[in-house]
C-alpha cells in the first residue's frame, strides 16, 4: 500500500475493491470456460487461480480489516496442510481428496454463520432495526459486515443460518464420503433400515424448526450449536447409508451445496464475490450432478435416500441361476496369444484398475500390442472408477495418449468389429442386463457393449459382485474367458507372456 | 434512476450467477467432468474471504477468533489444495505424443507459470 495517504484512501476505497472482484469474476468464468476442453483445461484452471488471489487480495484491503497476526496463522495452517496433501495425493485417490476439500469449505461456512451469529444474533427478528442497516455510515462496514450495530434485516438471519445448516451437512458428508472412499469407513451401505428416511426426516425438520426459531429472535448461542449439531447428524446419517459406487454423485451433490451456503455467506455478509463465485459452483454442480446420476440411471432422490433397494439381490439371483456353471477361466499366456493375434483391441478399464495402480501396467501392454501391430483403444464408460472422468486422468498419468479414450457413444459402434476386448477390473457398466433385462435393478443404464465383440477377456479378482450386487451375465457368455486376479499383476503376466512370444 | 436495496441487488447478481453457471458448465465434455470438480470445488474456497472479513474485525472475543482462524485456515485449505489438485489432474492430459504438435503452444504457458 501506497504512504501517500490519498492513494491509500482509494485503493481502500469500496469502489476499488468492488472492481477487483468484478476482475475476479471474470476471471473465474472465464477460467471455467477453459476447463470445457482438453487443450485449455490447464490455462483455464490458472486463470480460475489468479481470479481467486486477486479476491483474496481486494478482501484484505478492506478498510476494517485488522488482526493481521491471526489472519496470518489462519494461512500458514491452512498453507501448510493444503500444499502437502495436494501434491503428495495418489491420482487413484483423487475422489477421496475432492471430497476432503469440499468438506473443509463447508466447515469453513458453519464456522463463519456461527461467528456470525455470535455478534449478531442478539439482534435476529427484530424488524424495527431493518431501517438501521440501510442508513449512510450506520451499518454496512466497507463491502464486509455490521458487527457493531443495532440490528440486521431479517433475511441476513435468514441466509446466515441456511449457510449454516447447508455448511455443516456438508462438512460431515463429505467427511464421511471420504472416509468411504478411503476405506476408514466401509463401503457398503450403513443404515437404520427401514426407518432411515425417517430419521433423516426428523433431522432435517428438526434442523429447520432450529433456523425458523433463531431467525425469529431466539437468541440462544446453545441453539445455535443445538442446530449445527443436528445438521452435522444430518450429514451423517444422508451420506453413511449410501453405498460406495454412488460416492461421486453424493461428492458432486455436496461440492454444489457447498457453493450454495457461500453464497448464502455472501448475500449475509453483503460480498458480490462470495456471491457470484458460490452461485455458480452452486449451479455448475448441481449441472454436474444430474449428469453423473443420468450417466448411471439413478435419480437424484434415489440416491439420496439411500442404498439399492432390495429388488438387486432377487434379480441378481434369477440372474445366476440361468447362467450358472458355465463360466470360462483363462491363463495369462492364453490371454497374450488370443492379444497377440489380434487385430483390433479395446481396453475396458474400470475401479479394479484404479484400486490395482494397474495403469502404468495396461500403458506397458498397450505398448507391446502395438509393437506387434495390434490397433489398441479405450473405451471409457463416462462413470467408471469413482467419478466421471476417473479413468481419463489415470490413463493419462501412464501417458496414455488422449486420442485413445474413446466416449461410450463412440466405442459402442466399434465392438462388432473388435476381435478382443479386453475389461479390467470394469463390472456393472459392461452387464448386458441393463440391455436385456427389464428386472434388473440397472435396467436401462448405458452400458459399453463388450459383448457384441468377437471375444471378452475380462481380469476381476473374483467371481464377487460389483457394487450394484448384480451378477454380470457377460461372464457367462460363451465368448467370454475370466482371468482371475489382481488387475496390475495380471496386465503383467500378460505383457511378460506376450514379450516372451 | 432505481435505487433498488441491497438485498435485491444481491437476489440479482444471485440469479444471474447462477444462469452463467448453468451455461458455462452445459459445455463441458465428459472426460473432463473430474477435473472440472474438482476445479468448481476450489472455487467455492471463496469462502475463506467471509473468514478473512469476519476476523479483520475489531471487537471479536476469543472463541469468535478461534473459529474463524479455523475458518480461514479451512477456506485456503480448500482453495489451494482445490487449485493444487486440479492442475496436477489436468498437466497429466498433456500427453506425450501431442506436444510434438504443441510446442509453440506449451512455450508461453512454460513462461507464465
Amino acid at each position: 500500500m501506497s504512504s501517500l495517504p490519498l492513494a491509500s484512501t482509494f485503493l481502500q476505497s469500496d469502489d476499488f475493491i468492488y472492481v477487483l472482484y468484478i476482475i475476479a469474476f471474470a476471471l473465474f468464468i472465464q477460467g471455467l470456460r477453459g476447463l470445457a476442453g482438453p487443450t485449455t483445461a490447464v490455462r483455464g484452471n490458472r486463470i480460475a487461480g489468479v481470479g481467486m488471489a486477486i479476491a483474496v487480495v481486494a478482501t484484505l484491503l478492506n478498510k476494517g480489516e485488522g488482526n493481521w497476526g491471526l489472519i496470518a496463522l489462519g494461512v500458514a495452517l491452512g498453507t501448510a496442510v493444503g500444499i502437502p496433501a495436494a501434491r503428495q495425493v495418489k491420482m487413484t485417490a483423487m475422489p477421496q481428496m475432492v471430497a476432503l476439500f469440499n468438506g473443509v469449505g463447508g466447515g469453513a461456512v458453519a464456522l463463519i454463520s456461527w461467528v456470525e451469529f455470535r455478534h449478531q444474533g442478539s439482534t435476529y427478528g427484530s424488524r424495527t432495526l431493518e431501517v438501521a442497516h440501510e442508513l449512510p455510515g450506520g451499518a454496512v462496514v466497507g463491502s464486509g459486515v455490521a458487527v457493531h450495530v443495532g440490528g440486521v434485516p431479517t433475511y441476513v438471519a435468514i441466509f446466515s443460518v441456511f449457510a449454516a445448516i447447508v455448511g455443516s451437512v456438508s462438512f460431515w458428508g463429505s467427511n464421511i464420503a471420504f472416509g468411504k472412499l478411503q476405506e476408514i469407513i466401509p463401503g457398503r451401505p450403513i443404515s437404520f433400515g427401514s426407518a432411515q428416511q425417517i430419521v433423516n426426516l426428523v433431522l432435517l425438520v428438526l434442523a429447520l424448526a432450529a433456523g425458523v426459531d433463531l431467525v425469529a429472535g431466539a437468541h440462544s448461542e446453545l441453539l445455535f450449536i443445538g442446530m449445527l449439531v443436528i445438521a452435522a447428524l444430518l450429514g451423517n446419517a444422508v451420506v453413511l447409508p449410501i453405498g460406495g459406487a454412488d460416492m461421486p454423485v453424493v461428492i458432486s451433490l455436496l461440492n454444489a451445496f457447498t457453493g450454495l451456503s457461500a453464497a448464502a455467506t455472501g448475500v449475509a455478509l453483503n460480498n458480490p464475490a462470495l456471491i457470484v463465485a458460490g452461485m455458480i459452483v452452486g449451479a455448475s454442480g448441481t449441472i454436474l450432478t444430474n449428469l453423473m446420476a443420468v450417466a448411471m440411471n439413478r435419480s437424484i432422490p434415489a440416491i439420496v435416500a439411500g442404498g439399492f433397494g432390495g429388488g438387486g439381490a432377487v434379480a441378481g439371483a434369477e440372474g445366476a441361476g440361468e447362467h450358472a456353471g458355465t463360466v470360462k477361466s483363462t491363463s495369462a499366456s492364453d490371454a497374450a496369444i488370443q492379444l497377440a493375434y489380434a487385430s483390433r483391441v479395446v481396453i475396458v478399464p474400470g475401479y479394479g484398475m484404479a484400486v490395482a495402480q494397474a495403469q502404468h501396467a495396461v500403458r506397458e501392454l498397450t505398448k507391446e500390442l502395438e509393437k506387434r501391430g495390434v490397433e489398441v483403444s479405450y473405451a471409457i464408460h463416462p462413470v467408471a472408477g469413482r467419478m466421471p472422468g476417473h479413468m481419463n486422468v489415470l490413463l493419462a498419468e501412464a501417458d496414455v495418449p488422449y486420442d485413445q479414450l474413446k466416449e461410450m457413444e463412440d466405442a459402442n459402434p466399434e465392438f462388432q468389429r473388435t476381435d478382443v476386448s479386453l475389461v479390467i477390473g470394469a463390472n456393472d457398466v459392461t452387464n448386458p442386463a441393463a440391455k436385456n433385462t427389464p428386472s434388473s435393478p440397472i435396467y436401462g443404464m448405458p452400458i459399453l457393449e463388450v459383448n457384441e465383440s468377437r471375444s471378452v477377456i475380462v481380469i476381476k479378482r473374483s467371481m464377487n459382485p460389483g457394487f450394484a450386487g448384480i451378477e454380470n451375465e457377460l461372464y457367462y457368455e460363451p465368448e467370454t474367458s475370466m482371468l482371475f486376479g489382481d488387475a496390475k499383476s495380471a496386465v503383467s503376466e500378460i505383457t511378460s507372456e506376450l514379450e516372451q512370444l | 434512476m432505481i435505487l433498488a436495496s441491497t438485498l435485491t441487488t444481491n437476489l440479482g447478481i444471485l440469479v444471474l450467477a447462477g444462469f452463467i453457471g448453468f451455461v458455462v458448465i452445459s459445455k463441458v465434455p465428459n472426460t473432463l467432468h473430474t477435473p472440472l470438480m474438482s476445479g468448481t470445488n476450489a472455487i467455492h474456497g471463496i469462502v475463506l474471504l467471509g473468514g478473512l472479513l469476519l476476523l479483520g474485525l475489531a471487537g471479536l472475543d476469543g472463541l469468535s477468533k478461534a473459529l474463524l482462524v479455523i475458518a480461514v485456515a479451512f477456506g485456503t485449505i480448500n482453495v489451494i489444495g482445490g487449485f493444487l489438485v486440479t492442475d496436477r489432474m489436468l498437466e497429466m492430459f498433456k500427453s506425450k505424443p501431442k506436444a510434438k504438435d504443441e510446442e509453440k503452444d506449451n512455450a508461453p504457458k512454460g513462461a507464465g507459470s
